[in-house]
């Protein structure tokens, strides 16, 4: 995937201490206590971590932490969850079905978000969505490969549904 | 619980099924990423809420699996799909007939 280093530095403790608090969430999920020594112990790791890896890691840089970021968090949850489970069920559809109903097409779909993780978050959900699989992710375009494109009339606004109910959430959250 | 806990292994172990029939099914390599990367991802971490209800104490084990799940599956299938698309395979295209169509032969 081209990701392309984000060049603003403004936030860059924000961003440590963004880092920090997933690689100790990480820790604690990864020991399964919530033993004061283990904690202390994580606590020292993360921050060792926290300062070797944060130069080389751009892929952080995307998200915005504000208390008013968790809203959309948990809609794109539940919209992402929810689409994963028709996606499946739109599968077994097609696949159960003898005339295995596809009209396969590649098309390209242009996103508004800018940051690596923002896109690899697009893309991901892309692929976990209906019928949808992202190929390439090239800047702002995304190639996404779909099972069942609709004969083309309007493919524009056809394939501007797949990102906008992701996008629409995952904006709130990253940039 | 117990009862539940089978529900959810059961639902893993169909999705998974059907992955595995699309694997078969499907005509080109792209739809068949498609089949293999949903139905796997779902059925896995149907699986693993099947575990945890099981084994409650494994549940942050668990939830890092699902993560990690969640995080590496579509990316892979993604990058293989890109491999595929740079190496030059081209998507499978219907062969639009007037018969109707005969297809059934998986």
């Amino acid at each position: 995937m081209a990701t392309k280093p984000e060049t603003e530095e403004g936030s860059g403790l924000a961003d440590g201490l963004f880092l920090f608090v997933v690689v100790l969430l990480f820790w604690m999920l990864l020991t399964g206590s919530l033993d004061p020594s283990e904690i202390i112990t994580g606590a020292v790791v993360a921050l060792v971590v926290t300062l070797t890896s944060r130069p080389h890691l751009s892929i952080y840089s995307g998200v915005r932490i504000t208390p008013m970021a968790i809203l959309p968090i948990i809609n794109y949850l539940g919209v992402f969850f929810w689409e994963l489970i028709l996606a499946n069920i739109d599968m077994a559809r097609r696949v159960l079905s003898p005339s295995l109903p596809l009209r396969p097409a590649v098309v390209e779909v242009r996103t508004d978000l800018r940051s690596p993780l923002g896109r690899l978050a697009l893309a991901n959900s892309i692929t976990l969505t209906p019928g949808t699989l992202t190929v390439d992710v090239q800047d702002q375009t995304l190639l996404v490969h779909w099972v069942d494109a609709p004969p083309d009339i309007d493919i524009e606004n056809a394939t501007r549904k797949i990102t906008t109910k992701f996008e629409r959430h995952l904006k709130g959250f990253l940039k | 619980m117990r009862i539940l806990a089978d529900m959810f292994l059961l639902i893993g172990a169909t999705f998974t099924l059907f992955g595995s029939i699309g694997l078969i099914r499907m005509p080109d390599v792209y739809n068949r990423i498609q089949a293999g990367t949903k139905a796997v991802t779902l059925g896995s971490i149907s699986l693993l809420i099947g575990i945890s209800l099981l084994y409650p104490q494994w549940w942050s084990k668990l939830l890092i699996i699902g993560l990690l799940i969640l995080i590496t599956n579509p990316l892979g299938s993604s990058t293989i799909a890109r491999a595929l698309l740079k190496s030059g395979v081209q998507p499978w295209k219907k062969v639009e007939t007037n018969t109707p169509e005969e297809n059934s032969n998986g």
